[in-house]
C-alpha cells in the first residue's frame, strides 16, 4: 500500500507573496473576507505582467517579425498552461474570453440561439449565480424554449430527485449549473447532472468560476461539455477567463463575436471562420492578462491544490463553528464538509450592509448582498446575507476579527 | 470622533430603532416603493394631503440598512406640513445635512432611497416634476 503523503500549506508565509496584505485599512491590518467575489494576486502575476509588457509585447499572430513571435509564444503558452489546469484534451478547445460570464453568453447565444425553440428546455438551478441563470433565461425567451429551475433543499443543496419533475412536458436541451455555489458554498454533482442531461440529448454547461481557485477542475472527469472559469478568482488578472468547450459542439457552432482574427477569408459577400479556438476569439486578445492568468495557475499548483482545498476545509469549519457560539447567528448552506471556503450568515435584526460597514472600520473585509443570486434569496426568504469567503492566504485570526466585529454590530444596532 | 462613530451616530441609531411614522397611512393619497438592488432596502411611502397640497400626514414602512430606514425617518419628520410643489423640488443636499453623516457612494444611494420613493410618490398624485438630476439615482432604485 502506498500512501501520499498530505500537503498542507503555511497561509502566514503565503501572505507575504501578496503586496496587499502591506497595506493597512482603518489603521488596522487587513483582514480579507471576500475573496469569493475576486481574490487578491500574488507578486509572481503582478511581476509575470509587468515582464511581459517590458520584454515581449507585441501583437500576437500573423507579426513575422521576433517580438511578435515572442508575445506568440507568451499567449499560446498561457493556453497550454490552462489546457493543463482544466485537463481538457485540446488547447484548440480552450478559448480566451473576458470571464466566465462571457463564456457563458458565448454558449447561450452560439449555441442556444441555433439549438433551442419552442417545445425545448433549459433547466439551471435556483442556485446559480446570474452569470449562469439571466443568459439562459433570455435565451430561452428569445427562442421561445421553456426555462426550469432545479430547486434546492434548506440546506441549499440541489434537489436531484426532482430533475424528471422539473423536466417534465419539454425536451432538455442544455442543463446549466455551477460547480461549487459562489453564495453558499455549495459542491454541486455536476457529474450526475451531465449524466442527467446527456441521457436526454442535452449539454451540460458548468459555471466553474467559484470551484476553479479552490478544487481540481477537471473538464473529462466532469463530464461537462462547456465549463467556464474566471481568472481574477484564482488570483490571476481582471479581463480573462476561459471558456472549454468540446470541439465537436464547437466546430458546429455559429461565432458569437465577429471581427479581426477570427476568420479565414474574407469576401464581399460572406466569410468563412478560422480554426478553433481562433473563430471564437475576434480582436485582440487579453494577451498580458493571459499570461498573468498562467502564472497564477503556477502559483496555485505550487501551493497545491489539495492543500487549499484542505486549508479552506478547515477554515469554513472553524468559521462554522465560531458562528454557531453566536444564537442570533444564521448561518445557511450545507455542511463543511459539503462546501467550498464559503460561508453566508445573518445577524439578527442588523442588515448585512451595516454588518459590513461596522466590519470594514476593523479592517474586515466581507460582502454584504445578494451575490448576483437574487433568485436564490429569495428561497432563503431573506433580501441579503453577509457573505465570508476564504482563500489560501486566510489565517484563523482574521474569523476571530470577524466574530469579534459580529458582536459589535449587534451591540450598536440590535 | 471616530468614523464608527460619526456613521453610526446616536441620532441615526434613534432614527433606525425607533423609526417616526412608521406604518402606511390608510387611507392615503399618494403612493409609492421602491427598492435599492444593490442592497435590497425596500421603502414604501404613503401621503396623504391637507389643504392645496400640502403634506399633512406622511407614513412609511421598510426593511434594509440603518441607514436606509433612519434616513426614511428623518425625512416625513422634515417634509410634514409643506407643500407638495416644495419638496418635490427639494435638494438631496437638505435631507443629507439634516442626516449629517459621511456617506459613501453606495451608501448615499441608501440614504437617498426614501427621498426618491417620496418623490414619485408626489408626482403621481399632483404631477410635480421629478428633477432632471434624479434622473440617475432613478435608474438605480427601482421604483414600482
Amino acid at each position: 500500500m502506498t500512501t501520499t503523503a498530505v500537503q498542507t500549506l503555511d497561509a502566514p508565509r503565503l501572505r507575504a507573496d501578496f503586496p496587499i496584505f502591506e497595506q493597512r485599512f482603518h489603521g488596522k491590518p487587513l483582514a480579507f473576507l471576500d475573496s469569493a467575489a475576486s481574490a487578491q494576486k500574488p507578486r509572481a502575476v503582478i511581476d509575470a505582467m509587468s515582464t511581459f509588457y517590458e520584454t515581449s509585447y507585441a501583437n500576437v499572430h500573423r507579426g513575422v517579425y521576433q517580438l511578435a513571435e515572442m508575445a506568440t509564444e507568451a499567449l499560446e503558452g498561457s493556453r497550454e498552461t490552462v489546457r493543463g489546469l482544466l485537463n481538457a484534451p485540446s488547447a484548440r478547445e480552450v478559448i480566451f474570453v473576458r470571464n466566465a460570464t462571457e463564456g457563458i453568453n458565448l454558449v447561450a447565444y452560439a449555441w442556444g440561439l441555433s439549438n433551442l425553440g419552442p417545445g425545448d428546455l433549459v433547466v439551471a438551478t435556483e442556485l446559480e449565480h446570474h452569470s449562469n441563470f439571466v443568459p439562459w433565461q433570455y435565451i430561452a425567451g428569445r427562442t421561445g424554449a421553456g426555462f426550469r429551475l432545479l430547486p434546492v433543499d434548506d440546506e441549499g443543496e440541489l434537489q436531484l430527485n426532482a430533475l424528471d419533475a422539473v423536466a417534465a412536458g419539454g425536451t432538455v436541451k442544455v442543463v446549466a449549473a455551477g460547480v461549487v455555489s459562489n453564495s453558499l458554498g455549495t459542491i454541486n454533482p455536476v457529474e450526475r447532472l451531465a449524466a442527467w442531461a446527456h441521457e436526454r440529448g442535452a449539454i451540460m454547461v458548468a459555471d466553474a468560476a467559484q470551484a476553479a481557485p479552490h478544487r481540481r477542475v477537471d473538464v473529462q472527469a466532469l463530464g461537462a461539455d462547456f465549463v467556464a472559469i474566471s481568472a481574477h478568482k484564482m488570483c490571476g488578472p481582471s479581463g480573462v477567463g476561459a471558456l472549454w468547450g468540446r470541439a465537436e459542439l464547437l466546430e458546429r457552432m455559429e461565432p458569437f463575436l465577429l471581427g479581426g482574427h477570427m476568420i479565414r477569408a474574407v469576401g464581399d459577400e460572406r466569410t468563412t471562420w478560422g480554426e478553433l479556438p481562433h473563430k471564437f476569439e475576434a480582436g485582440t486578445a487579453p494577451m498580458a492578462e493571459a499570461v498573468g492568468f498562467a502564472a497564477a495557475v503556477d502559483y496555485l499548483h505550487g501551493v497545491g491544490f489539495d492543500a487549499i482545498e484542505r486549508h479552506e476545509h478547515e477554515l469554513t469549519a472553524y468559521a462554522l463553528g465560531r458562528l454557531a457560539e453566536l444564537p442570533w447567528v444564521t448561518a445557511y448552506g450545507p455542511p463543511a464538509d459539503r462546501r467550498a471556503g464559503i460561508v453566508s450568515f445573518n445577524v439578527d435584526g442588523v442588515h448585512p450592509h451595516d454588518v459590513a460597514q461596522i466590519l470594514d472600520f476593523d479592517g474586515v473585509a466581507i460582502r454584504a448582498g445578494h451575490h448576483c443570486c437574487q433568485p436564490l434569496m429569495r428561497r432563503l426568504g431573506v433580501t441579503a446575507t453577509n457573505r465570508a469567503s476564504f482563500y489560501l492566504y486566510t489565517v484563523r485570526e482574521e474569523i476571530d476579527r470577524l466574530v469579534e466585529g459580529l458582536h459589535k454590530a449587534r451591540k450598536v444596532l440590535a | 470622533m471616530s468614523e464608527f462613530e460619526q456613521l453610526y451616530r446616536e441620532v441615526i441609531l434613534d432614527h433606525y430603532k425607533s423609526p417616526r411614522n412608521f406604518g402606511l397611512l390608510d387611507p392615503s393619497d399618494a403612493t409609492a416603493e421602491g427598492q435599492n438592488p444593490l442592497c435590497g432596502d425596500e421603502v414604501t411611502v404613503t401621503v396623504r394631503f391637507g389643504e392645496g397640497d400640502v403634506i399633512e400626514a406622511v407614513g412609511f414602512e421598510g426593511r434594509g440598512c440603518a441607514i436606509s430606514q433612519a434616513a426614511t425617518s428623518m425625512l416625513t419628520d422634515l417634509v410634514k406640513g409643506r407643500p407638495a410643489g416644495e419638496v418635490a423640488v427639494m435638494p438631496k443636499e437638505e435631507l443629507l445635512e439634516e442626516i449629517g453623516i459621511p456617506l459613501t457612494p453606495v451608501r448615499l444611494k441608501c440614504a437617498l432611497l426614501g427621498l426618491g420613493v417620496l418623490k414619485v410618490a408626489l408626482h403621481r398624485a399632483k404631477g410635480t416634476p421629478l428633477p432632471g438630476e434624479w434622473g440617475t439615482a432613478t435608474g438605480e432604485i427601482s421604483l414600482s
